[in-house]
């Protein structure tokens, strides 16, 4: 019998001014949603199961984007998305353009376990939720007056935002806030982007490794606009070697499918897990940057991030925790 | 070395007794759009304009699941979806959920060149292709009898069904008793190319499943499942959906080629080994002008071609004629 692993994450690409708050903030979710995860791993809860847990309890709190808390669409409304896999047997559940549902990686789950499909989108995922009873919320409960803001910034500087602002002291506006900072994501200066998607991967003591990517999207996207984290392969991958999930540019994460290139290094060139890890963020962006955490059936544990910072933390059997934002 | 093409119009459990009335017109189809695939390479047309255009045609025939002859959701209408990758830069479009997209391929490649984003679905997608004036038809216009005939099959048999099955009525018994799990699967049309300069693309769209839940997305607008092209190849992938995703078959044809130093044709022998029997095929080309068509289904409708002359129209094993 191996050991557990647990990591999860709340997004790559930390605007280096991130007041002192903001990132305790942060580090107190991570922790917070690693002990509910090792908790059900000391309970001897399935990978599966855990990395959905986890995943639900990040997509409730709104301090990231999943769930509530998710990134406005350019109408003002919520389209979220989110992706799971188990590891065994690489069975998968996705959804996108979810309006309703409280839990997307939830719903991403009974996709997987009740459905004869992969992937449902829009009114068909909305429908099948309903007929599965899970918990429906009106388009609202999602909305938090910080993403109003960030959605209002977006649009006067007409462009795309990865995510919500960081309510900064002082009253700096977007074009002060490019001049300052010279470091950018997804063309967008870094003081205004502020990472987005959560994830969660495990191992469990039986080696079964699972993942689960969700989150709310671009702020100001197109509505339909469909991003890495439902995608298997590019969002979110699991094997019976490893369980991968990414955040970042989702356009650099879908062109390299990051989560299988993980897993494809592991396989056809023999890599170990932090070895993998390694290579892809260095050899598989180009000029993309993203970040993604990953765990090995061997209760190896790795993230990697070619951005400045990525909010996430781990966890091993052995007693070693870590949380960080750089 | 010179160009390559190869086109599929779906993988599955294409039946050896396929009447004539359903096999000519299929034939027929492959050999058009292989003609145009090899007019546009000829014209020094770069392959993501050749892959374009020949899944344009091939969503166009209504004998093929995409476009028009797209089969029909649970509720008996068409949503089409498609995705478009570009070799060398990566970049890759898709679209989901459409009704009224006469050529949801180009509306990918809309997505890609014009857009911020990658992948549009549903109302956003349609939303957009109005602002594009791509055209658009009736949701009528995409749905043939032959369609009807299959949902009601399926419906009947209250079974999600790759394709269709042979809504022959008095060999259909016989056409059961041939097919191992009584469906004929074909679903999904699909090209890739090269030309002489290495320049790969790949391109593919689809109907999806028969009898599909409304809003069930398949492996045909999934980069690294359906479709992908990189520096070393291009593939088109055919199946059942849900087995393509989780075993991101487009992908690893590539992935093999590159970590395991493969043949394009050893690559996806392997990968395709991979898929459950009867679940999968795909099209795939090298940069070196190579190209492999395997399929673990009874057959995969297909044709291709290169630069020396060679060329093929296939249905099963061998090469038709």
């Amino acid at each position: 019998m191996g050991a557990w692993a647990i990591a999860v994450h709340g997004g790559a690409g930390v605007d280096p001014n991130l007041p002192k708050e903001r990132q305790e903030e942060a580090k107190r979710l991570l922790t917070h949603c690693l002990d509910i995860g090792i908790s059900a791993l000391r309970s001897n809860l399935p990978a599966i199961d855990v990395v959905e847990l986890v995943v639900r309890e990040l997509e409730t709190d709104p301090l990231f984007n999943s769930g509530r808390g998710s990134a406005l669409t350019d109408n003002g409304t919520v389209e979220m998305e989110a992706s799971i896999m188990d590891g065994p047997k690489r069975r998968c559940g996705a959804v996108s353009g979810l309006s309703t549902v409280k839990n997307p990686v939830s719903l991403a789950r009974l996709v997987m376990d009740k459905s004869p499909h992969s992937y449902l989108a829009f009114s068909g995922a909305e429908d099948f939720a309903k007929k599965q009873g899970v918990e429906l919320v009106d388009n609202e409960y999602f909305i938090t007056e910080d993403n109003v803001g960030m959605l209002k910034l977006a649009k006067e500087a007409n462009s795309i935002l990865f995510d919500y602002r960081i309510p900064t002291i002082g009253t700096c506006g977007a074009g002060a806030a490019a001049m300052e900072s010279p470091l950018q994501m997804n063309g967008l200066p870094i003081s205004v982007y502020a990472p987005e998607t959560v994830g969660c991967v495990v191992v469990d003591k039986e080696g079964r490794c699972a993942a689960a990517t969700s989150t709310g999207g671009l702020v100001n996207k197109m509505t339909g606009r469909i991003g890495d984290s439902p995608l298997i392969g590019s969002g979110t991958y699991a094997c019976d070697l490893c369980g991968v999930s990414c955040t970042g540019e989702g356009e650099a994460i879908i062109r390299s499918t990051l989560a299988r290139e993980v897993g494809a290094v592991m396989e056809y060139k023999g890599l170990n897990l932090p070895e993998a890890v390694d290579f892809v963020i260095k050899n598989r962006l180009d000029e993309g940057k993203a970040g993604l955490i990953a765990v090995s059936k061997n209760g190896e544990v790795a993230c990697g991030f070619n951005t400045t910072g990525m909010f996430r933390g781990c966890a091993t059997e052995d007693g070693f925790m870590e949380v960080g934002v750089w | 070395m010179g160009w390559a093409i190869a086109l599929h119009g779906g993988a599955g459990d294409i039946p050896h007794s396929l009447p004539p009335d359903r096999r000519l017109p299929r034939e027929a189809g492959l050999r058009h759009c292989l003609d145009v695939g090899i007019a546009a390479l000829k014209a020094h047309k770069h392959p993501l304009d050749v892959v374009e255009l020949v899944v344009r045609e091939l969503e166009n025939y209504p004998h093929f699941n995409a476009g028009k002859g797209s089969v029909l959701t649970s509720s008996g209408t068409v949503e089409m979806e498609a995705s478009i990758m570009d070799g060398k830069s990566k970049k890759c479009g898709a679209v989901s959920s459409l009704s009224t997209v006469v050529n949801a391929v180009s509306l990918a490649r809309l997505v890609m060149e014009k857009t911020p984003h990658i992948y549009l679905g549903f109302h956003g997608a349609e939303a957009f292709a109005r602002e594009q004036g791509v055209e658009t038809a009736d949701p009528s216009y995409f749905i043939t009898p032959e369609n009807i005939e299959r949902l009601k099959q399926a419906q009947d048999a209250n079974r999600v069904q790759i394709d269709y099955t042979q809504p022959v009525q008095k060999e259909a018994k016989d056409a059961a008793a041939t097919i191992p799990n009584g469906d004929s699967q074909i679903g999904t049309v699909g090209c890739v190319a090269v030309d002489s300069e290495g320049n790969l693309a790949s391109a593919t769209s689809t109907g999806g499943l028969v009898n599909k839940m409304a809003g069930r997305i398949g492996d045909s607008p999934i980069i690294g499942a359906g479709t992908y092209a990189n520096h070393l190849c291009a593939v088109s992938a055919t199946g059942k959906g849900e087995a393509m995703i989780r075993g991101t078959v487009a992908r690893d044809v590539a992935a093999v080629m590159e970590f395991k130093g493969l043949s394009l044709k050893e690559a996806a022998a392997y990968v395709i080994d991979q898929v459950p029997p009867g679940n999968a095929g795909l099209v795939a080309v090298s940069s070196t002008g190579e190209i492999a068509t395997v399929f673990n289904t009874t057959g995969m409708f297909r044709a291709c071609a290169s630069e020396d002359g060679y060329s093929e129209v296939a249905i099963w094993d061998s090469p038709l004629k």
